[in-house]
């Protein structure tokens, strides 16, 4: 186990180096900086000034081992509207992030299990057909037009739940609803199919011989071989929200990292966009290594 | 009447699928009584392993339905007892075995705690059930049980994952085993090994043995009685020696005519000199070595045989050949030139010449493509072998050659049965008129009706157009009937080669010996000798 994970941990660290590699080049290749960073009106002599105190004059692996080292001290410079440091701009807007992507992914990985296990067992019956009908429209269903029509509905004409902000529970609920609805449709099809699978297999005929009962046959010998496939789409799930559910914070106002970088590219707040890459990229990369763990603790054959 | 143990009376079964009713079994009755062995005999889709199921409660219902009968256990009529009546029987006094046990065990569980799971399940304690699962490893012949009870499945050989479905499913002392076609999957001396572990168990234990199985050899080694299925009926019952001796129905001596082993042996004369030469042949995965220097010679029309049991290096030595894997080194010489140095572009031209039929026919046809194009296909790569005009004559031709219909051309693979389907792999390799057609355990997947049909094939092909063949087998009868030459490998190692008289009439090696020994004759006269030999070679 200690093994594959190495393996896994390196593998990835090679892809985020690929990534650092990747921003900073790319941002270079987009032009001169100063264009980017500066106002259109800017003058000549202010562009002069800028590329000076930014080191951009300097030979370009010159700038790429500044850059290095910043990374390393994650130090991002600062955010240019904000005057503070970019880094701390991005954790702020990441706690939002991470919490919304929790919860919402806590909730649909309990719900699908439910959902998809049921509708396991109820091949072909009704119950089956209404899940299946409902994750469809789930996956496929626009979120800008779920979190539209929720605000219309449940804060324009019913005034239950606030439109947007953080202030209180009820902000959240919108938000983790609409976030809910896409990952919930895939998670509960992949549940079930698994579930399905895993309930014909020949070990569960061999715990039935062995007269194990009901309960444990479920729970103890299907579930877990169903789970297998499953946290794999989790993680995929969970690490698309974590890079920030851009459309679904900023149609609520959420502070979170996705509204974040929305802003700094409106804004051409370039450091916050560099530092927001950097933080979600290694925030998957942890839960890469967290769904490689658990998978491990699942499956004893990956172990080796 | 007589009360047994275990009694099937008149037992109706059947399914719903998309495409109407199927009675897997009508009708049926037999019974089993304690320290017994009954043997249910019967081919693919006879209905042999349903009565097993109806008695385990294994029938999904639907699409499953018992339709009649009744299954008296001890007197009391199964069908009539309650879902938690049966589980507790289940396990408990009668258990079950399976044929593919790497899938029956659950991957994700230590076996100790599969095994004491058993016991628990039926109110055990833990600590005594984790005590005879521990007994039961040992007595099973589980090399140190108690560090094993702590492996998975997947860290286990396929006759210790065998006995390990042994060992959970004799926990509770049963009285009643059911042995769904165990020794299948297993090598030949494994296969021996295992069913005397199952005769001894009975000895000490009493219980009545029910043996699902597909092999009259198994059937001559193990029962004392014997049914026969065909199509969901029982049509003929007895001793394994009254069947052998005095079947009385049709499909019984067919069954008998058809199991290998029993035919002339061939006196391949080679006159010319070999069409390939294989020397000092390797291949290593890391620090384990598949094959471990083979040298052989092959003349043209001569069928060779490369027998050994699993891990041998028998089919590597096939990959190297056709370049499906890159050899560590080594030569193989077709007609004087060295395979394994040619280009790929050279080695497109030649494959031409070198053939390849597979083991399983389902997987290795594509199930997208008619019969036609599969076979065709061949002419689409190697374009000067016939003009497009000719190919659905040639196709239909072919098929011909093989026992097919030409109209079967336009087919798919899903629509043939399983025989079929090794018919249009051996017409796929027949389109490109090679010398030499490597056969990979091309009968080996199927019934022995079916098999001793495909075989004939390969024997007619082989005498009307001269090809020669390497015929990779575990089942030594049907080497035996088939081969000129054989070659008996052991770990990467050519352990002994020789004509097929000698290997099997006067083998030299204590490895083929026991080989030979351990494989099972449809004869029981015959196999209560093979087992004095084997226990003799054991003892030795």
């Amino acid at each position: 186990m200690k093994k594959m994970l190495g393996k896994r941990a390196v593998s990835s660290f090679v892809s985020l180096m690929v990534l650092i590699v990747l921003v900073f080049f790319l941002s270079r290749l987009t032009g001169d900086p100063a264009a980017l960073y500066l106002p259109v009106d800017a003058s000549e002599a202010m562009r002069e000034n800028f590329r000076e105190i930014h080191g951009l004059n300097d030979p370009v692996l010159v700038q790429f081992g500044r850059y290095l080292s910043d990374l390393v001290q994650l130090d991002f410079g600062d955010s240019l509207r904000k005057a503070r440091p970019a880094i701390d701009v991005v954790l702020e807007s990441f706690v939002w992030t991470l919490q919304l992507a929790l919860i919402t992914m806590a909730l649909v990985t309990v719900a699908a299990i439910i959902v998809g296990s049921i509708a396991a067992f109820n091949v072909g019956r009704p119950f089956d057909r209404f899940a299946s009908v409902l994750s469809l429209i789930g996956a496929s269903a626009p979120d800008f037009w779920i979190a539209i029509v929720g605000i219309v509905l449940f804060s324009v004409n019913f005034g239950w739940l606030p439109t947007s902000g953080t202030g209180t529970v009820w902000h959240w609920i919108l938000p983790i609803c609409v976030l809910f609805i896409r990952p919930f449709g895939l998670i509960l099809q992949i549940v079930r199919g698994s579930m399905i699978n895993a309930l014909g297999s020949p070990y569960v005929k061999t715990a039935r011989a062995k007269g194990v009962k009901n309960r444990p046959v479920i729970f103890v010998h299907t579930l877990r071989n169903a789970m297998l496939p499953v946290i794999t789409v989790i993680g995929d799930q969970a690490a698309a929200l974590l890079n920030g559910a851009v459309v679904v914070e900023t149609i609520f106002g959420f502070p979170g990292v996705g509204k974040l970088m929305i802003d700094s590219i409106l804004q051409r707040d370039f450091n916050v966009i560099l530092a927001a890459i950097m933080v979600t990229a290694i925030a998957i990369f942890i839960m890469n290594i967290l769904i490689d763990i658990a998978y491990a603790l699942l499956d004893p054959r990956i172990r080796a | 009447m007589a009360d047994h143990l275990l009694e099937v009376r008149d037992l109706s079964v059947r399914f719903h699928t998309v495409n109407g009713m199927v009675n897997a079994v009508n009708g049926i009755s037999w019974h089993l009584d304690r320290g017994e062995t009954l043997a249910i005999l019967g081919e693919s889709g006879s209905g042999k392993s349903v009565s097993a199921s109806a008695i385990m409660n294994l029938i999904d219902m639907p699409p499953g339905e018992i339709t009649s009968g009744e299954i008296l256990f001890d007197g009391q009529d199964l069908l009539k007892a309650s879902e938690e009546d049966r589980r507790r029987l289940n396990g408990k006094r009668i258990s079950m075995i399976f044929q593919d046990p790497l899938g029956h065990l659950n991957p994700v569980y230590p076996v100790g705690w599969q095994i004491a799971e058993t016991a628990m399940a039926h109110g055990r304690s833990k600590t005594e059930a984790y005590e005879r699962a521990l007994q039961l490893m040992e007595r099973v012949g589980i090399p140190d049980a108690k560090a094993s009870m702590g492996k998975y499945p997947h860290e286990f050989s396929g006759g210790q994952r065998q006995r390990l479905m042994i060992a959970m499913a004799l926990v509770l002392k049963p009285d009643i085993l059911i042995a769904d076609e165990p020794t299948t999957a297993l090598d030949v001396t494994v296969q021996a090994e295992v069913l005397s572990l199952l005769e001894e168990l009975q000895e000490e234990t009493g219980m009545g043995l029910l043996l699902i199985t597909h092999d009259l050899g198994v059937v001559a080694e193990a029962a004392d009685r014997a049914v026969v299925m065909e199509g969901g009926r029982i049509v003929e019952s007895g001793t394994p020696r009254d069947l052998y001796h005095n079947a009385q129905h049709p499909y019984t001596r067919k069954l008998l005519a058809a199991a290998p082993g029993k035919g002339e042996m061939r006196e391949g004369a080679q006159t010319s000199a070999p069409i390939l030469e294989v020397r000092d042949l390797k291949k290593s995965y890391g620090v384990f070595d598949a094959l471990k220097g083979a040298n052989f010679d092959l003349h043209a029309g001569e069928t060779l045989a490369v027998v050994g049991e699993s891990g041998s290096g028998k089919s590597t030595i096939a990959r190297l050949m056709l370049r499906l894997e890159e050899a560590s080194g080594g030569t193989v010489a077709w007609k004087g030139e060295d395979i394994l140095t040619k280009s790929p572009k050279e080695m497109g031209k030649l494959r031409r010449q070198l053939q390849m039929v597979f083991q399983d026919p389902t997987q290795s046809l594509n199930p997208h493509m008619s019969v036609y194009d599969i076979i065709s296909e061949a002419w689409v790569i190697h374009p000067d072998i016939l003009p497009k005009a000719k190919w659905r004559a040639r196709v239909e031709e072919l098929l011909e050659q093989v026992g097919l219909q030409p109209e079967h051309a336009l087919r798919y693979p899903h629509q043939f049965s399983g025989g079929q389907r090794q018919r249009i792999a051996i017409a796929r390799a027949l389109a490109l008129e090679p010398d030499l057609i490597i056969c990979d355990e091309a009968v080996s997947a199927l019934d022995v009706s079916i098999q001793a049909q495909v075989i004939a094939l390969l024997g007619e092909l082989r005498d009307r157009l001269g090809i020669a063949f390497i015929f990779i087998a575990h089942d030594l009868p049907v080497v035996r009937d088939f081969a000129d030459r054989v070659l008996v490998m052991k770990r990467g190692e050519i352990v002994e080669q020789g004509p097929v008289r000698q290997i099997f009439e006067a083998p030299k090696q204590g490895y083929t010996q026991r080989l030979l020994a351990a494989g099972l004759d449809s004869d029981p006269d015959v196999q209560a000798e093979r087992r004095h030999a084997r226990l003799a070679l054991a003892d030795a």
